[in-house]
């Protein structure tokens, strides 16, 4: 028996130490790779004038309400960041001399924090690896909020029965052939749609092409793991209102090892649940032979 | 020395019931007011704090309070500590309306309810990432094993007083019990294993946003252990209580006892706590900010605990043991807090504090419960001993 009970406390004990060792079985060595038909958009700094026309065209072909609705009166400008109806914003960094507009919008990472948190798939990357919603399996829990490092996803904090708002790459414009909305109407050519590959090899052919023009980082090659919106800009990244301390580990990572570490499938529970009954069966014999005798 | 669970008997409705029924009313009235105009309009949640005082307090401190059941079923089937059998049913009933409650609070807090019912029944769409998930089907099967668990409470009063058919009923549920038994009980020592160690690993995910003295791979292994702690506090609390209300025997012998495996609890949570920051090599941050002094307070409330009750002789004091589990209490309240909510940073322009409804919600939660206790313990066997002195509730 005291074997059965020390095999036991070691089952609990090793399977939070090896959770934290982060066994190698249970490590995903490699990055996170793109899906085959990935698209993405490149954000290039250095193009953008800060003219809100693809804040516009977002609202338009998303049905997003033109201003918060909440604004009855007085003057309005635009809300200072993504919110619950709106999915695309430029904001500018000043500090000095250095300024730069600079365009958020869901980064539809290659291992995203926001689907590995989510409990019944709600958020998934689908089609063209874009990360998309769906209502019928969102129970309004937000956890994807807490997961997602960029604080994209957003909540319908005014509706009685909300929905999740965030950029889903107009999956329904691609779809039918055409380019997100934000990309077409850029003057400048400041955002701009392709595949993922295509991309990443445009973004590195124009910080090599003019190393003094661009810090020489394509930000979301690998950050956070990688995701298939990619940025270059003239000012640091972190100044841009991408998160201090993500690394290029996908957030995801850490909380899949330790699980699957100590879970093992579902072996380690259901091996504890059969040794948990071994002993307490064997105890309450010897309970019922204590009191017999 | 033979402790029978008997009901405390008495009437249910008197001042203070009465009082907690009124603060129950204001909830009510509160939470139809939440969901005709939804979260934005009753809390403070927002985007950057989504997770508030309902999740933090009901749900992740709440379920941690209510791990009597959990704690005292390891010592007495586990290590089979038969002596410990009088504090099992209150343990027990604590812990089922302690994770009532919290799947109570999960119901008010989410946006879309009406879809829970959906995360058990589809299977093909789990995705086995999520701690959360794995946390939420955790609870909901938990929650009732811990009513089947208590059941015999249920059973045996039906079975002297009921009559025809729910003494029949009564009787062949016992029976059914006493042969399901062993596997019901693993079952619930199982569950709070996986779900009380999940619900670390949720927060693993907020990553660069949970700061770094409280984001570490052990977090399951730190919750795991400072709810078991806080199961043993629960019972010597909930003893004192109950002895001082209902003029119950305080089992001051035994609860002693069980403060000593609440020190090798404690002990635990402490080194693992510190070799973690220390191999990692984040010692400097336990001196660097504000951070710095919310981790030293906790760790001082887990610290003056088990420095009280690690002399055996003050162990046998009620009164030390009642203060060292209050302060345990508070400690892994404030962990699981801090962890949430405090060392959760989002960023600069968010900021949260409970709205007046969230509070009043969550007083409202905490007085249903009390009420559900207060009720269920005058009428159905669940304290041990009799009654002692005139009760005062
Ligand atoms: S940026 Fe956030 S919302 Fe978008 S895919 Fe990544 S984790 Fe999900
Ligand atoms: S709020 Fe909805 S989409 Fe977000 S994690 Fe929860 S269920 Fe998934
Ligand atoms: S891709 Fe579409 S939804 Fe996303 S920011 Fe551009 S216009 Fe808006």
């Amino acid at each position: 028996m005291s074997v059965d009970r020390r095999t036991l406390l070691k089952g609990l004990v090793v399977g939070g130490a090896a959770a934290a060792a982060g066994p190698a079985e249970a490590s995903e060595a490699r990055r996170p790779e793109a899906p085959p038909d990935a698209v993405g958009m490149l954000y290039d700094a250095t193009l953008c004038i800060g003219c809100k026309t693809c804040v516009v065209a977002c609202r338009e072909a998303n049905g997003l309400p033109p201003e918060t609705p909440e604004w009855t009166e007085g003057l309005w400008d635009a809300p200072p960041g993504l919110d619950e109806y709106t999915k695309n914003i430029i904001q500018l960094y000043r500090e000095g001399d250095e300024q730069s507009y600079v365009k958020h919008q869901c980064m539809h990472c290659l291992d995203p924090g926001c689907v590995n948190a989510c409990m019944i798939g709600a958020l998934q990357k689908r089609d063209f690896g874009i990360v998309t919603w769906e209502s019928d399996r969102c129970i309004g829990c937000r956890y994807c909020q807490v997961a997602c490092p960029f604080e994209v996803p957003k909540f319908e904090f005014h509706s009685a029965n909300p929905k999740i708002v965030k950029c889903e790459l107009c999956i329904h414009r691609i779809k039918e052939g055409k380019q997100p909305a934000c990309c077409e109407v850029c003057p400048r050519g400041a955002i701009i749609y392709g595949t993922y590959d295509m991309l990443l090899e445009e973004a590195h052919r124009r910080i090599e092409a003019s190393p003094d023009r661009y810090i020489q980082k394509v930000y979301g090659e690998t950050d956070g793991g990688g995701t298939q919106v990619l940025y270059i800009s003239h000012v640091p990244f972190e100044k841009l209102g991408f998160p201090q301390g993500l690394g290029d580990e996908p957030v995801g990572k850490m909380a899949r090892d330790v699980q699957h570490g100590v879970y093992k499938g579902f072996i380690a529970p259901t091996v504890l649940y059969a040794v948990l009954a071994g002993v307490i069966w064997r105890n309450r014999r010897s309970a019922g032979e204590e009191e017999s005798s | 020395m033979i402790h029978r669970a008997e009901p405390v008997g008495g009437p249910i409705i008197n001042r203070f019931t009465s009082f907690l029924l009124g603060l129950v009313g204001i909830s009510v009235i509160l939470l139809i007011w939440r969901f005709a105009a939804g979260l934005g309009a009753t809390t403070a949640l927002n985007d950057g704090y989504p997770f508030g005082l309902w999740i933090a307090f009901e749900v992740v401190a709440g379920t941690a309070l209510a791990c009597g059941g959990y704690a005292v079923a390891i010592l007495l089937y586990v290590f089979n500590k038969g002596e410990y059998h009088p504090l099992i049913r209150p343990a027990l009933l604590t812990s089922a309306l302690g994770y009532s409650m919290a799947a109570f609070a999960i119901i008010i807090d989410v946006g879309r309810p009406w879809f829970i019912y959906r995360i058990p029944i589809r299977v093909g769409q789990w995705n086995l990432n999520s701690p959360l998930l794995e946390v939420a089907l955790c609870v909901m099967a938990y929650v009732g094993v811990l009513w089947i668990e208590l059941a015999p409470a249920f059973l045996e009063k039906w079975k002297e007083t009921g009559s025809g058919g729910l003494r029949r009923f009564a009787e062949s549920g016992l029976r059914f019990f006493d042969k399901a038994m062993i596997w019901i009980v693993s079952l619930g020592i199982l569950l709070p294993t996986m779900h009380q160690s999940s619900l670390g690993t949720v927060m693993l995910l907020g990553g660069p946003k949970l700061h770094k003295l409280w984001n570490t791979p052990l977090i399951p292994l730190l919750f795991l252990v400072s709810c078991i702690a806080m199961g043993y506090a629960v019972v010597i609390f909930e003893s004192g209580v109950s002895g001082a209300v209902f003029g119950r025997p305080r089992h001051t012998a035994m609860l002693a006892k069980l403060s000593g495996a609440m020190v090798v609890v404690l002990a635990l949570f402490l080194v693992i706590r510190f070799a973690d920051l220390i191999l990692r090599g984040r010692l400097g941050l336990m001196f660097h900010d504000w951070y710095s002094v919310l981790f030293w307070a906790e760790m001082a409330l887990f610290a003056v605990p088990l420095v009280m009750l690690s002399n055996a002789r003050r162990r046998q004091h009620f009164p030390t043991l009642f203060k060292a589990a209050s302060l345990m209490l508070f400690a892994g309240i404030l962990y699981r807090f801090d962890t949430y909510l405090v060392a959760f940073n989002p960023g600069r322009q968010w900021t949260y504090f409970p709205s007046l409804v969230e509070i009043l919600v969550s007083v409202g939660v905490v007085s249903l419960e009390i009420l559900l206790y207060i009720a269920i313990v005058k009428r159905y066997p669940i304290l041990a001993g009799r009654a002692t002195a005139p009760e005062k509730a």
